[in-house]
């Protein structure tokens, strides 16, 4: 292990690992730097340039999100340059901005909002154009709407450099520059995944869950961290809820194999949950070919007594097992288990995943 | 196969399948195809291995390639500074109004494509407007109509 | 052609061959072939010539002069000379005669006046605007004061033949360096003679190499910066189609300092004769054993390629033109832990450099430090390339010490402006650069003096405007050209120079209001801190040096709502003085929008509702009787 690097932030000692980032370091000191387009699943990009800081002696600010410590750095976080960078950093965003924060998806956890807010910016003293796209992207789940892109790349990025398919891009450049899946567009026209990890990188309410709208602010839900039941990767998830209803989930940064990071199944695929037609009591068809509502006790012995039955039929390799990835590992520990001891067989199976 | 799909695929066969192709590939085609079409993108997405997303990404971010038929006559007019200051948006406005058309437009007969770039780097023979290749010197406002009529 | 070089040592041989063969021509017509010429027909001049010529016998093609033959007169077309404003240029060589704007029609006369006559054909020499003619080069002002060591060889010679650059003594720089030198001495002969980038910022072009050299990581790369985006300017343009392999040189020497054995040239599409030549250049050069495995027979390796770059003028910034090569949107990375000689081109060690910089090498080593510190001011040694141009009675490219005044340039070389008109201000640096005055006119020109008044060296175009031209209205150009070629990746740029230009179009339209110069400067000073790329670092600067130069004009615009150029077309309305209009019907007769009328040999009027102010009228008048108001 490498000597860590000592420097000072804000007139306070701090050390850091060679290779970490004045943000990062901060960040552990609990020092705040604002951010926009940096997420911690992605590459810095440096592009926002709302978390500039002063660095002494390095001839200009520096992006925090992406410039390294070096030793005996001296940084100051907030100054009158920084600030007044930042002020206009987000005026200039406003500027071309919908404000219709009252009826926005992210009220409440967006980005932009928060830093007006903290700024005390009311209203961006630059007039002139704003996009007004209107578009309507048609797909069942995820909500794009452009006017409230600020273009920091995050969603674009998430795709390429996280999941992969890339279906997201910069198009054109400058002011008129867009985020937009290949050739301007819709989703489903394109290999998009609807996974939503873009949905949960957006800073703003740019790109946002179509299942969740209007369901509740953030300070209206409650919060409940859980492992997903869909397959054995086991990512954390974090259920909001309201009224004892799931209406949204989503992965913290800073827990579980997973790390903010789902599928499309872990992050929209909650409905079943509260679904009419889910399945909350055992059913045994009768011989009429009709399911009833039965007990567990009924229901297990039965599945014991014709188990039982076929093996000493048939053999014990007459039977076989599929366990589900959805157990845990005990679960299928115990299933395998059950198999060979009790019932006798080594045909032992699960479905890699659901 | 159409006769695009086959000259697309000439083109192709000539550079090797890595990203850093994509360019000069978008250029081959821009040139013998006039313009890219969503198809093209895709096929060339498809053989370099990339996601399609970057493919029109990279093609929308430069000025030389377009997504649409261009005239059989491009008239290109220079903004640099020095054919700025001797008068190259007058001319700018003038074409615009001659043609009945926009900066960037193409007429509907296809006849002419205007559009404005930023320097041609014939700057000693401000103002200078281009029909496709061949360059126009000291373009004044009268001599338009002339241009256009092919004197 | 020639046999290949087989080692450094065998190079003066071939520049002695190259240079006797060549002195058997006894006398040359050169037809200035750059761009600028070109597009006035200086092709068909070309073989005009070639064709009388070789209808009274006297052609002597290239090949017969190697072959030991003597001829009386041949005709070479060259790269860009500089003058393009009085192009088609053709100089009869050795006395140095110039001809302007010749025609196909006038190459009969001068062959006979000029060649077998032995005197001038008057009316195709430059005339000085007092009137006196200039025969040869040393009499004509715009070449009086320049100093050409780059551009020394431009439009004497043909940049599709090797062996003139051979006869220049062309390729010894680098055969010293491979046979004389190790990498180490390259490098310390460049940082002593403090060669600085002329790409714009001017950092040491010693010590980009060494950092570059120090870079470990296997295979490293050179560029060639040729993109040469900014409005204005065109030095890099004709130094790659008048002397491409001077460039190829000093890529080769480079490439041996840092140890790299591929390079790219970056050329814009925009510049298809560049690339012509360019390509000529690297297969004459690969076939002489100048480029490619083993050059000169050593065991150093190195090969050059061409990059055409696809119209953003963003691609110029180093990274970003690293990123289009590598097949990415031409957006700039950040540099803030690394820089490209380091991390650059596909992640390897990468030297990056202006064609004007790579085109000093050879000429640096084979000359020496001494003579190249010679020349300039002493943080700024040596020469600079400019591209003079707007109202300014010469335009063209030239080439001058450092240290030169603007006065000297404007005035001697340019010989002032024309039409009797004011010098109001000369732009220096494009987009990036600024706006100096007439009271800077004293201040010696480079690097440094020039960021000291608010401006910048730039890539090197130099425009002058006179007094019809609106500052305002200017610094709203310049604006609308970086709000069109932001990338959008930054927000202060993407964003701030949209919202700069809006002031700058109400303020120019009469509806700016008080507040704007205020709100102008601190938005200017904040996307200049804290834009990520040098395109938003410096794109404020023309608005800034015009509010320090020029606020009144802002002030005239804002409270008055008046143009004191008369330019901007809200706040100016033309008419005829009907006292002094004799009727000529010239205006009418040019007025693209139909707005004039008026009976032959009567006062005209101007309808104010057709009007659409494009100033045809104002300039066409010769009786001075159409004004502004
Ligand atoms: C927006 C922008 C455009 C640029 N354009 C050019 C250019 O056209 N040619 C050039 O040589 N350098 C250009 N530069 C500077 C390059 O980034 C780089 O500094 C230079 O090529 C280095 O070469 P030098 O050290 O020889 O000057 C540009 C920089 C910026 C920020
Ligand atoms: S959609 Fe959201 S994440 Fe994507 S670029 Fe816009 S603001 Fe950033
Ligand atoms: S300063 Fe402008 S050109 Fe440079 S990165 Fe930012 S947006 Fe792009
Ligand atoms: S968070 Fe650092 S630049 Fe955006």
């Amino acid at each position: 292990m490498s000597e860590k690097i000592k420097l000072t932030i804000d007139g306070k000692k701090c050390a850091g690992r060679p290779g970490r980032t004045i943000l990062e370091v901060a960040r552990e000191n609990d020092i705040w730097i604002p951010t926009l387009c940096f997420d911690e699943r992605l590459e810095p990009y440096g592009a926002c340039r709302i978390c500039l800081v002063e660095v002494k002696g390095a001839g200009g600010l520096l992006p925090a999100c992406a410039a390294e410590i070096t030793p005996d750095m001296v940084v100051k976080t907030s100054s009158k340059r920084v600030d007044s960078i930042r002020r206009t950093v987000i005026e200039l965003l406003l500027s071309d901005h919908p404000a219709d924060c009252m009826t926005c998806e992210s009220t409440g956890s967006c980005a932009l909002q928060d830093l007006a807010y903290r700024y005390g910016i009311k209203e961006s003293s630059f007039k002139g154009e704003a996009h007004s796209y209107h578009l309507a992207d048609d797909n069942p789940v995820i909500e794009r709407d452009p006017d409230k892109c600020i273009l920091c790349g995050r969603c674009a990025r998430i795709c390429d450099e996280v999941v992969g398919p890339g279906v997201l891009g910069f198009v054109g450049r400058g002011f008129d520059a867009t985020v937009s899946p290949p050739y301007d567009r819709l989703l489903e026209e394109s290999p998009c995944l609807f996974c939503g990890q873009c949905v949960s990188t957006c800073p703003v309410g740019a790109l946002t869950s179509k299942l969740s709208e209007g369901a509740g602010r953030p300070w209206e839900l409650e919060s409940t961290d859980t492992i997903c039941p869909y397959c054995g990767v086991g990512c954390t998830l974090r259920l909001w809820t309201r009224d004892n209803k799931v209406v949204n989930v989503t992965a913290p940064m800073d827990k579980g194999v997973n790390r903010g990071n789902l599928c499309v199944k872990g992050r929209f695929g909650f409905q079943f949950i509260d679904s009419p037609d889910r399945l909350k009591h055992p059913l045994v068809r009768g011989k009429d070919g009709r399911l009833r509502k039965t007990t567990w006790n009924k229901a297990i012995s039965l599945v014991a007594e014709r188990l039982s039955e076929t093996r000493d039929k048939h053999g014990a390799d007459s039977v076989g097992g599929l366990a589900s990835a959805r157990c845990t590992n005990e679960e299928n520990y115990l299933f395998q288990k059950f198999m060979r001891a009790v019932v006798g067989t080594n045909n032992v199976d699960h479905c890699a995943r659901l | 196969m159409g006769k695009t799909d086959v000259e697309l695929k000439t083109i192709l066969e000539k550079f090797e399948a890595t990203r850093s192709e994509l360019i000069p590939i978008l250029q081959a085609a821009q040139s013998s195809l006039g313009y890219l079409t969503n198809d093209t993108m895709r096929e060339i997405a498809r053989y370099l291995s990339i996601p399609e997303s970057q493919v029109y990404g990279v093609a929308s971010f430069f000025e030389r390639f377009s997504f649409s038929r261009r005239g059989r006559r491009e008239i290109t007019v220079c903004c640099g500074t020095a054919c700025y200051v001797k008068g190259a948006r007058r001319l700018v406005d003038i074409l615009e109004s001659e043609l009945g058309i926009r900066c960037g437009d193409t007429t509907p007969d296809l006849e002419y494509s205007l559009k404005q770039v930023a320097c041609v780097g014939a700057c000693a023979l401000a103002p200078v407007v281009l029909v496709n290749e061949d360059v126009h010197r000291q373009m004044e406002p009268g001599k338009v109509k002339g241009l256009l009529a092919g004197e | 052609m020639l046999n290949r070089i087989k080692s450094p040592l065998q190079v003066a041989d071939v520049v002695r061959e190259c240079g006797e063969a060549l002195g058997r021509e006894k006398s040359r017509f050169v037809i200035c072939a750059g761009t600028g010429c070109v597009a006035g027909g200086s092709m068909d001049v070309f073989r005009e010539f070639e064709r009388l010529l070789k209808a009274k016998g006297l052609y002597g093609d290239v090949q017969l002069l190697f072959e030991g033959h003597t001829s009386p007169v041949g005709v070479i077309f060259s790269g860009c000379y500089g003058f393009c404003q009085v192009g088609p240029l053709v100089q009869f060589q050795p006395k140095g005669i110039i001809y302007t704007k010749v025609t196909v029609q006038d190459v009969d006369e001068i062959i006979k006046t000029t060649f077998e006559e032995d005197s001038v054909v008057e009316r195709l020499l430059y005339r000085k605007h007092d009137g006196t003619l200039c025969p040869t080069e040393d009499e004509v002002p715009f070449y009086g004061k320049q100093k050409r060591v780059i551009l020394a060889e431009c439009g004497h010679i043909n940049p599709e033949d090797i062996r003139e650059y051979f006869a220049t003594g062309g390729y010894q720089a680098l055969a010293s360096a491979l046979s004389k030198m190790d990498p180490d001495g390259v490098i310390d002969i460049i940082s002593r003679s403090g060669l600085r980038g002329r790409g714009g910022a001017g950092f040491p072009a010693g010590r980009k190499m060494a950092l570059a050299r120090e870079s470990q990581g296997g295979r490293k790369y050179v560029i060639c910066n040729g993109d040469e985006g900014d409005p204005g300017a065109f030095m890099d343009r004709s130094v790659l189609e008048a002397n491409p392999h001077s460039v190829l040189e000093g890529m080769a020497i480079a490439a041996y300092a840092i140890g790299a054995d591929k390079g790219y040239i970056y050329v814009r599409a925009e510049y298809p004769l560049a690339v012509t030549r360019i390509d000529i250049a690297i297969d004459q050069a690969r076939r002489s054993g100048v480029l490619g495995k083993g050059i000169m027979g050593t065991d150093f390796d190195f090969d050059v390629e061409v990059f055409q770059g696809a119209g953003a003028f963003i691609c110029g910034e180093a990274t970003a033109l690293i990123r289009s090569i590598e097949g990415f949107r031409g957006s700039p990375e950040m540099t803030l832990s690394y820089y490209p000689t380091e991390r650059g081109l596909w992640g390897k060690p990468t030297l990056l450099n202006n064609v004007k910089t790579l085109a000093f090498i050879p000429k640096i080593i084979a000359n020496g430090v001494r003579w190249f510190t010679g020349m300039g001011t002493k943080g700024s040694p040596g020469t600079a390339v400019f591209a003079l141009t707007g109202e300014v009675r010469n335009n063209g490219l030239i080439e001058v010490p450092m240290g030169i005044t603007l006065r000297e340039i404007i005035f001697d070389i340019g010989e002032g402006v024309p039409g009797g008109r004011e010098f109001k201000a000369v732009q220096i640096g494009g987009p990036s650069g600024g706006c100096l005055p007439r009271e800077l006119l004293d201040i010696e020109v480079d690097f440094d003096s020039l960021l000291d008044a608010g401006a910048m060296m730039g890539s090197g175009g130099m425009v002058v405007v006179d007094d019809t031209t609106c500052m305002v209205d200017l610094a709203r150009y310049f604006l609308a050209f970086t709000r069109m070629e932001s990338c959008g990746k930054c927000v202060p740029c993407r964003i701030g120079t949209k919202r700069m230009l809006e002031m700058l179009t109400r303020i120019c339209e009469g509806k700016g209001e008080p507040e704007d110069v205020g709100r102008l400067e601190e938005l200017a000073l904040d996307i200049k801190e804290g834009s990520l790329c040098a395109l938003g670092g410096t794109a404020p600067n023309p608005v800034l040096t015009t509010l320090r130069y020029f606020k009144d004009e802002y002030e005239a615009h804002i409270h008055e709502k008046r143009c004191p150029a008369g330019l901007c077309a809200n706040l100016v309305t033309f008419h005829i003085d009907s006292e002094k209009c004799n009727g000529c019907t010239v205006c009418a007769r040019n007025c693209p929008a139909d707005a004039i009328t008026g009976e032959k040999k009567k006062p005209h009027v101007i309808d104010q509702d057709k009007c659409i102010k494009c100033r045809e009228c104002l300039s066409r008048c010769r009786f001075d009787a159409v004004y502004t108001e």
